[in-house]
């Protein structure tokens, strides 16, 4: 079985580009060039030389060995907190922008949720020089304030979704909104690996540095390319696209994506799609997705800004399917818990995204012997306001 | 012969309009599509509302969520239409996006509109490929014709692919926008609606988004067979309700 995307754009049934006509032409252009593009020299050299200069990369493979003697098994943290900007979105935003220029375009738009995605496209559009219009739900804009002042002071616009639920599905909404009412000049940067075929594979792409880098690091530490697990977080899923893309195909090596399952999976407030979503259409991508019985998309809920999608990315939706990734949805309470054993045992506050990856060291017991690498996509310098709440501190 | 084609040979210019089913009231469904052929429209778009209407601007998103809200669904649209035939004869297409359809089954969704008399589909998120390898059998097994759009963006080889594929009209696209965005035609959606009318599809092309009033319904049929009305109607609803259609109608066409 292949758990890459095939020539239609397809991972097993899921993927597609279920687009309206209006986007046809970019999206075709883009399919047309992306692999072109990211294959020549030019590119590879200005993209590695930013990832290295400007990201910070490689990121370290840091074995965090008090929480290893806690959970009695080898535990090393994929430390994308410490990318510029505070999480691994920066890899695929940089990597797109680059996209974007050769294409021509002047003008980039994006979506994000947390401000997460909108501040790492914010922040390579300065970079470039480039106008940079991020879509963001009128909700988000109110609970995420010190990102929306990052993106202007990086000079983004930031416009805010008043349609729907006002959250992250309906900034995506409006940002393909934009693309249709701007066809020609603008590229769409999208944050995970959802969205019409070629984004999945693209973004996956992108992101899958994080892979790369952690078998030659694993390699100098453990004399093996290869860790008995690898655990994510998966909201919308890049973060674990990347960190999965290089073991795909390496079936010794299991892989587990982390769902937010909120106040529980069953309370009407959770963000587990691959336990409560059905397979269906979102943002131009068949996958699976929380829906209503008659089809409406519905609205997640997670603590976590950057987990609550209502859909997850279609090579995922596939791992999910084929079991070729074990999925474990993690609460609101067992993702903060184990936030705040991070900071307590290492001296290190991760995102709350992140949080729920750690929490699975609660949920599922690994032998002594294990070598499990956990991806941490992002640090809780964001978060703090919640932790605070949360914990009354 | 489908109502659409059979309309579609008249010798006139057409008027389609669009409304959201749901909207304003759960029950309007019936009593708009009446009126509307009352009031001399040629067909009729019938919007099942979507949560997440990618290609709609401002006025048919509010008028979805509005539908969404009193509690419309596809289930409920066809029960509101299971006795249309009886009073209404002109062409009715519904025009959705794909997850609904999906979810209630596109063989089922198609069967129920058959059954119906409902003549044609507009699914602006289900790809023409997809649905040339995967939906046409089930489609033409229950009589409907599938509308597909182009774009002024739109390539003149694919142009050509969807002429050949489409057994009613094209869907004309006016400009490069969602529903509802504008308000005049310039000089490039002129050279846009002349390009494609001087290609003599097997198609007639009837022109949507940006139709407002009756000098752009004048505009777009100068070239085209007829045009769709869409926003402006639905925010006419919500501004008025549904008692003097007719006087929306008269405006556009007197």
């Amino acid at each position: 079985m292949s758990y890459f995307v095939d020539k239609r754009g397809y991972y097993g049934e899921f993927g597609g580009a279920f687009i309206p006509e209006m986007l046809y032409p970019n999206v075709k252009e883009l399919e047309d060039n992306y692999l072109k593009i990211m294959h020549e020299p030019s590119f590879q050299k200005e993209f590695q030389e930013l990832l290295k200069e400007y990201v910070g990369r490689p990121t370290p493979l840091y074995f965090v060995k008090r929480l290893s003697e806690k959970y009695n098994t080898k535990i090393y943290l994929k430390r994308e907190d410490l990318c510029h900007t505070g999480a691994h979105k920066i890899n695929n935003t940089i990597g797109q922008i680059l996209v974007a220029q050769r294409l021509g375009k002047t003008r980039v738009i994006a979506e994000t949720g947390a401000g997460q995605h909108g501040v790492a496209t914010a922040t390579v559009c300065a970079l470039m020089g480039i106008e940079c219009v991020v879509y963001m739900g009128e909700i988000d804009i109110a609970r995420q304030a010190p990102n929306v002042a990052r993106m202007k002071m990086l000079g983004a616009k930031v416009v805010p979704a008043l349609s729907g639920s006002r959250t992250l599905k309906d900034a995506t909404n409006e940002a393909i909104r934009d693309w249709i009412n701007n066809p020609v000049n603008t590229h769409y940067i999208i944050g995970s690996v959802v969205g019409p075929h070629p984004y999945p594979d693209m973004v996956a792409r992108f992101q899958s540095v994080i892979s790369e880098e952690i078998k030659k690091q694993l390699l100098e530490k453990e004399h093996t390319e290869n860790p008995d697990y690898v655990i994510a977080c998966v909201g919308g899923g890049s973060n674990a696209a990347g960190s999965f893309y290089h073991y795909l195909d390496e079936e010794n090596v299991k892989l587990i994506a982390v769902e937010a399952a909120g106040l529980g999976i069953h309370s009407g407030e959770s963000a587990a799609t691959s336990i409560l979503g059905k397979e269906g259409v979102i943002h131009g991508s068949k996958t699976l997705l929380m829906q209503s019985k008659d089809g409406q998309i519905t609205e997640p809920y997670s603590i976590s800004a950057g987990l609550d999608y209502p859909g997850i990315g279609p090579l995922h939706a596939h791992l999910y399917k084929s079991k070729r990734a074990e999925f474990i949805s993690i609460t609101d309470a067992e993702a903060m818990k184990a936030g705040l054993e991070l900071c307590e045992l290492e001296g290190i506050i991760p995102a709350i995204e992140s949080a729920h990856a750690l929490a699975v060291f609660n949920m599922k017991k690994f032998k002594e012997t294990d070598v499990v690498v956990l991806n941490l996509s992002g640090r809780g310098d964001k978060d703090l306001d919640t932790y605070v709440k949360y914990f009354k501190l | 012969m489908n109502r659409i084609n059979k309309k579609l040979q008249e010798n006139k210019k057409l008027l389609s309009i669009y409304f959201t089913a749901g909207f304003p009231k759960i029950n309007d469904t019936v009593s708009i599509i009446e009126n509307l052929e009352k009031s001399g429209v040629d067909f009729i778009e019938i919007g099942l509302p979507f949560s997440d209407p990618l290609a709609d601007g401002p006025t048919i998103q509010a008028s979805s969520t509005q539908a969404l809200d009193n509690g419309m669904t596809s289930e409920v649209l066809f029960k509101q239409l299971k006795d249309i035939r009886k009073t209404v004869s002109i062409p009715l297409i519904i025009m959705g996006y794909f997850n609904p359809m999906m979810q209630f089954g596109i063989e089922n969704f198609c069967k129920k509109c058959a059954e119906i008399g409902i003549d044609g589909l507009i699914i602006p998120d289900l790809p023409v490929d997809v649905y040339n390898d995967n939906y046409k059998s089930i489609f033409e097994k229950y009589g409907l014709i599938n509308v597909f759009l182009i774009t002024p963006q739109t390539s003149l080889e694919r142009i050509q692919f969807i002429d050949k594929i489409s057994e009613g009209f094209i869907y004309m696209v006016s400009s490069s926008s969602v529903t509802g965005a504008q308000n005049a035609f310039g000089k490039s959606q002129d050279d846009y609606f002349k390009r494609i009318a001087d290609l003599n599809l097997k198609s007639p092309q009837i022109i949507g988004f940006g139709i407002s009033n009756a000098e752009t319904f004048k505009k777009a049929t100068k070239y085209a067979k007829g045009a769709i009305i869409g926003s402006a109607f639905v925010k006419y609803l919500d501004e008025n309700g549904t008692v003097n259609i007719n006087k929306f109608v008269s405006g556009i066409i007197d």
